[in-house]
């Protein structure tokens, strides 16, 4: 009746295991009486879960991701506490739990902490900067949130009922065949990573539409904001990098499932077949997350130096470059594979040759920054911080280029440090520069500077505590996924590593207060304006939080950085531009289709997990019927009439005239006195 | 407008991305604004069937490497029976034509013809796959199942992937048969009335490929 | 000039950071760890080059050019600069063009395959769970978790595994290489310095991982054949039977020999003619396999 699903699954045996999970259980519980008691729910429903606003939607991503951050984060403090304390000692985990552990933290960080993160960024931000209403695919992009959250929710589960993956977050065949690794804990990696990366693929075809098909009248390519242009980037290596996904985990599905051989060590399989295939994947997913946070560092440095993004053309074409050539360098992370001097070669050089274009974009920031006249926001501060940090971390990714310097560190605590020094530099605090930047277009209000910028000193000094022992600790030959160790002079290192990570819990910790103190103390931080910042490109020339349907009229782009035109010639003539005619806006209507989807996708899995098989029927069939019943559907749209709308932005627009008129006067007063 | 006043001073700064504000008006670029619901709808169904055809290509690239892994198992040449396999070929190119017919039919708003070319679209998919299935019982009743060797589940794989492809498309095809039938020609259902001609032509391509590259080559080995 | 004075310094930081005590890679004991050694550091001193100027210049134009500072000259129109757009490609580029060199010799000349000597001593490496098999096919010992070999003598790794993917790795004799089901890769080592040595797995291979060290001993090369000799009176016979043992999931307390060993053996594991590793029996809903400590 069940399938494999017995007690048995439940890990009484595990007590960190199960209290973790019943904290989580308890949590979670809290949260939803509050909601019920509060009568949440309709408004929850309503605005939020059946939601096709973009806005709305990457708001959610953006949640979900610091939701995992917090539980792939608590997973880092239990590998560097048992690293800490396991010494010639077992430490507190045994190996079947620490080594769920360490695969737990990778795949949670990667998928469900850093692609929802820059996924819910772009999803928020991209549609704005390119003057529309939505993005292409509304519904769609609702579906595509939901299935990550489904994937997210499937890796959660595994922390109560059965077990999670022990096989590193990459999985590797053999260890990751039924064979070596007989649990359901591989069987919950593949369908967690399977749903939620078809979220992932339909969430990149729908942005990559969007930014080619849709833009505002005369934001033509060059005139793009380099944050779309990234995005672009991103989202086309998500149309090219994700079926590769989707392929190589059913191989291994079909393996465990079927008894197929595409990788297994008898009858011919071969495991090589799916290291190449993971890692033709996995590179580019290193620059699918990289980009976004490349565009959000272009826009912020911009925005509060004070000046147009150095470089623009140049900046564009690295952009593109590195898209293409991270097609072209996956050998790179299995050099001692054996491949041979010319193959091995080939690799090394195309792989350094990514660091040109890369290098080329921290000039253009370098540069943006000269002659700027530089706010030091905490937006700002976390992108300087990247550029010091991005700079040490690319440094050591060249030289783990060079083939035979990586003979001696590959797989080490050298590449550990190196990947989560441009990962945590590189795509975190570009995710989190991101946060402090949109989050007053998203609220209507400024998050409290004062926490933030302390939480960032917390996060930069922690990060350089707890990773460059790493770099040491590799050139001392430790290597990675170790739960104990024999070699008593590592321990230092690693009891100062440590350390590191109680700072950047510090951290964490502040910006958690940040966000309490923020929302308690909102109304004294509102910005009527739409554009604390002085902002140069589309996203502020609308309200904060901007209107369902975002702009009014499409705005008229005449040039690049189209606000900070706007706000010249409005400044020029001290008159904002003439009220449009207004005309009533067709907006998309909610839909309960994701949602729905995403609950007979974890229907689905869990079945499939637990080889349930009539509830997987059921499952399909659910998710047919979904898809039939959205078809179905008549009115697929709601009309807002062009008197609401004028209301709405009249009320916009007033609030603009009077912050002009400010300005001006504020210009004038310093034109007397100089 | 006074643009004048705005102009930078030297001229290096003139050529970057500091035009703001002085730039030529939008009617001199590409770019007219979001384009058509069409073709939206059309171009991203397009950059779907690019990553398909993406996956596709991973399991091609797994098959050409393990093609020669039979484990001492039965070879391409020894088990391909390219008679069948014409046949589904011509089911299936056969299905792509009746599928082209109807787009014609819902061009011309015509429900009877709609509905006839879609059924034999239809028809001959089924048909098409059943030869598959039929292919590959007598395959697995020679011992020649996927769990045999690498070879034959690479084969397996790629060949069912196509086979599954095609079975969603007639689940879609049945839905949209009944959606025409119920609520007529509309906009948003010829929309996606393109969609599914653009995905069911794409995997005739995708099937002359397994033709040629994996039929044909191992039956000629 | 400016690289070699930076290659002193990231030598003497290095060494400074790593309390002097020398057990890294940076130390090497043979040729191959040190060709390693010397390309990583001429890497890393090439590299700094331009990434100290490029931290000094970010921290320094983010200070400049604060808000606050009035003798700083505001450009709001400056964004573009062909001659520095020009300096900003090259610079990188030939940057690379040099490390790209530097990565094509290297490739070659330290490619693990390439012989030391056109008669190494053969060494038949076998990674099992969770333990390593050390087979000497010319003198037909093996031992378990200790791996002897003589100081100065060149060597010739064949390596493979007998389940999952690990990798050998000797932190100071350099060179990691992968160990698989159904291939030999090669590995080819010199250990100048007498001595022993950590060596361990590089590739997570399950819950025993941890367990996947050995020794490595470099001895003179009469104490070497006075090991094989006592490895010859010593210890059971490896045959097809006693691998079978070896394919149980278990990780030995303590090193021990085979007296001699079936020839052929490594050839067939590698021709996949003997069984591969059993693994656990089961994982959770009923997980009952812990990593076993035996002899």
């Amino acid at each position: 009746m069940f399938g494999k699903l017995t007690w048995q699954a439940i890990p009484f045996d595990e007590p960190i295991a199960l209290g973790a999970a019943a904290l989580i259980g308890l949590v979670l519980c809290a949260v939803l009486v509050w909601v019920i008691v509060k009568g949440y729910v309709p408004y929850l429903w309503r605005e939020w879960i059946t939601s096709v606003d973009h806005k709305r939607i990457g708001v959610m991503y953006c949640v979900l991701a610091m939701i995992m951050l917090l539980r792939g984060f608590i997973d880092a403090l239990m590998m560097r506490s048992q690293q800490a304390l396991a010494l010639h000692a077992p430490g507190y985990l045994p190996p079947e739990h620490y080594d769920q552990i360490f695969s737990a933290h990778g795949t949670i960080m990667i998928f469900f902490v850093a692609m929802p993160f820059v996924i819910g960024l772009m999803n928020f931000a991209v549609p704005l900067q390119l003057g529309v209403r939505d993005v292409a695919f509304p519904t769609l992009n609702s579906v595509s949130f939901w299935l990550t959250a489904a994937g997210s929710f499937l890796v959660t589960l595994s922390l109560v009922v059965g077990e999670f993956a022990r096989t590193g977050w990459l999985a590797y065949p053999p260890l990751s065949e039924l064979t070596y690794s007989p649990g359901v804990g591989v069987d919950y990696y593949l369908w967690a990573l399977e749903i939620s990366g078809i979220g992932t693929l339909m969430a990149g075809i729908n942005m990559a539409t969007t930014i080619l098909k849709m833009r505002a009248p005369g934001l033509s390519y060059t005139r793009m904001p380099v944050f779309c242009w990234t995005s672009l980037a991103s989202n086309l290596l998500i149309i090219a990098a994700f079926p590769i996904l989707t392929a190589v985990l059913s191989m291994l599905l079909l393996d465990r499932y079927c008894g197929f051989h595409f990788f297994t060590n008898d009858a011919g399989g071969n495991p090589m077949m799916f290291v190449n295939l993971i890692w033709a994947w996995g590179h580019p997913e290193v620059y699918i997350l990289i980009l976004p946070a490349f565009g959000v560092f272009s826009e912020v440095i911009s925005t509060f130096s004070g000046k147009p993004l150095f470089g623009y053309r140049s900046m564009v074409a690295a952009t593109m470059v590195i898209c293409i050539l991270s097609f072209m360098v996956w050998l790179h992370h299995f050099f001692t594979m054996g491949a041979g001097g010319d193959v091995n070669g080939v690799f090394g050089i195309m792989s350094m040759v990514i660091a040109v274009p890369t290098g080329v974009k921290v000039f253009n920031w370098l540069f943006t920054m000269y002659g700027g006249r530089i706010r030091f926001t905490s937006a700002m501060l976390w992108s300087v911080g990247f550029m010091v940090t991005f700079v040490i971390g690319g440094m050591s990714g060249v030289l783990l280029a060079v083939p035979p310097a990586d003979f001696a560190l590959h797989n080490s605590l050298f590449l550990v440090a190196h990947f989560h020094n441009v990962i945590i530099g590189g795509v975190l605090f570009g995710a989190l520069a991101g946060t402090a930047y949109w989050f007053p277009k998203a609220f209507g209000f400024t998050l409290d500077e004062r926490l933030g910028k302390a939480a960032f000193w917390f996060w930069l000094v922690g990060f350089y505590v707890a990773f460059m022992p790493l770099y040491v600790l590799g050139l001392m030959g430790m290597t990675r996924r170790m739960q104990h160790y024999d070699q008593p002079e590592w321990r230092p290192w690693l009891l100062i590593a440590a350390a590191g990570v109680l700072l950047i819990l510090t951290g964490i910790a502040l910006q958690v207060a940040q966000l309490f103190v923020s929302i308690r103390t909102r109304n004294q931080r509102r910005d009527p304006t739409g554009d604390p910042w002085d902002g140069r490109t589309l996203e502020w020339t609308t309200a904060s939080p901007p209107p369902v349907f975002n702009f009014a009229i499409y705005p008229d782009v005449t040039g690049a950085e189209p606000y900070s035109g706007m706000k010249e010639r409005a400044l020029e003539s001290m008159q904002p531009a003439q009220e449009p005619k207004y005309e009533a806006i067709a907006i998309p209507r909610n839909t309960p289709t994701g949602f729905v989807t995403a609950f007979f996708a974890v229907v689905t899995g869990f079945a499939m997990i637990w080889h349930i098989w009539w509830l997987v029927t059921i499952g399909l069939i659910g998710a047919y019927a979904t898809f039939v019943a959205f078809a179905w559907r008549d009115v697929g749209e709601t009309e807002i009439p062009a008197e609401e709308v004028a209301r709405i932005d009249r009320a916009t627009r007033e609030v603009r005239a009077a912050a002009l008129r400010r300005t001006h006067a504020r210009q004038h007063e310093q034109g007397q006195s100089a | 407008m006074n643009t004048a006043a705005l102009q930078p001073q030297d001229v290096p700064e003139q050529v970057g991305h500091s035009d703001a504000g002085t730039g030529v008006p939008h009617g001199a670029t590409d770019s007219a604004g979001p384009a058509s619901r069409r073709i939206i709808v059309g171009y991203g169904f397009w950059l779907f069937l690019l990553s398909d055809i993406i996956m596709f290509s991973a399991f091609f690239a797994t098959y050409a490497v393990l093609s020669g892994a039979t484990d001492g198992g039965p070879t391409a040449a020894q088990l391909f029976d390219t008679r069948n396999v014409a046949l589904e070929t011509a089911c299936l190119l056969a299905s792509s034509f009746a599928c082209g017919m109807a787009s014609v039919a819902v061009s011309e708003r015509n429900q009877m013809w709609t509905q006839l070319t879609l059924l034999a679209t239809g028809v001959l998919g089924a048909a098409f796959l059943a030869l598959e299935i039929k292919e590959f019982a007598s395959l697995v009743a020679r011992g020649a199942g996927p769990t045999r060797s690498a070879f034959l589940t690479a084969f397996f794989t790629l060949v069912g992937c196509h086979g599954l492809h095609i079975t969603a498309g007639l689940l879609w095809l049945g839905t949209m048969m009944a959606q025409f039938l119920a609520k007529g020609f509309r906009e948003n259902i010829r929309h996606r009335f393109l969609c599914f001609s653009l995905f069911w032509h794409a995997l005739d391509i995708i099937w002359i490929a397994i033709f040629s590259l994996v039929y044909l080559n191992g039956a000629r080995a | 000039m400016i690289i070699s004075v930076l290659r002193s310094m990231v030598i003497l930081t290095v060494l400074a950071s790593l309390g002097g005590c020398g057990e890294t890679v940076l130390s090497p004991i043979g040729p191959i760890g040190a060709a390693e050694r010397t390309i990583l550091l001429d890497s890393v001193a090439i590299m700094l080059a331009i990434v100290v100027p490029t931290i000094v210049a970010t921290l320094a134009f983010a200070w400049w050019f604060r808000h606050g500072n009035s003798r700083a000259r505001y450009r709001p129109r400056w964004a573009y600069s062909g001659e520095l757009e020009l300096l900003m490609w090259s610079v990188p580029a030939l940057v690379i063009l040099f490390l790209g060199g530097i990565a094509w010799i290297g490739s070659h000349d330290l490619d693990p395959a390439k012989p030391l000597h056109p008669k190494p001593l053969q060494i038949e490496v076998v990674s099992l769970d969770w333990k390593w098999l050390f087979i000497y096919p010319g003198q037909q010992v093996a031992s378990i978790n200790r791996m002897v070999v003589p100081a100065g003598v060149p060597l010739h790794l064949r390596v493979t595994s007998a389940s999952v993917m690990n990798v050998f790795f000797v932190p100071r004799l350099g060179s990691e290489i992968y160990s698989m089901s159904g291939m030999a890769t090669q590995l080819n080592l010199q250990a100048d310095e007498p001595g022993t040595y950590p060596g361990l797995s590089a590739n997570f291979s399950g819950d025993g991982f941890p367990y996947m060290r050995f020794n490595f001993e470099a001895l003179p090369a009469p104490q070497f054949d006075a090991w094989i000799t006592a490895a010859r009176s010593t210890g059971g016979v490896l045959d097809d039977a006693a691998y079978r043992g070896l394919l149980r999931q278990s990780a030995p307390l303590h090193p021990y020999t085979y007296r001699s060993v079936q020839p052929g053996l490594f050839d067939r594991i590698v021709t996949l003619q003997l069984p591969r590793g059993e693994g656990p029996r089961s994982g959770r809903p009923s997980p009952d396999i812990k990593p076993i400590a035996v002899h």
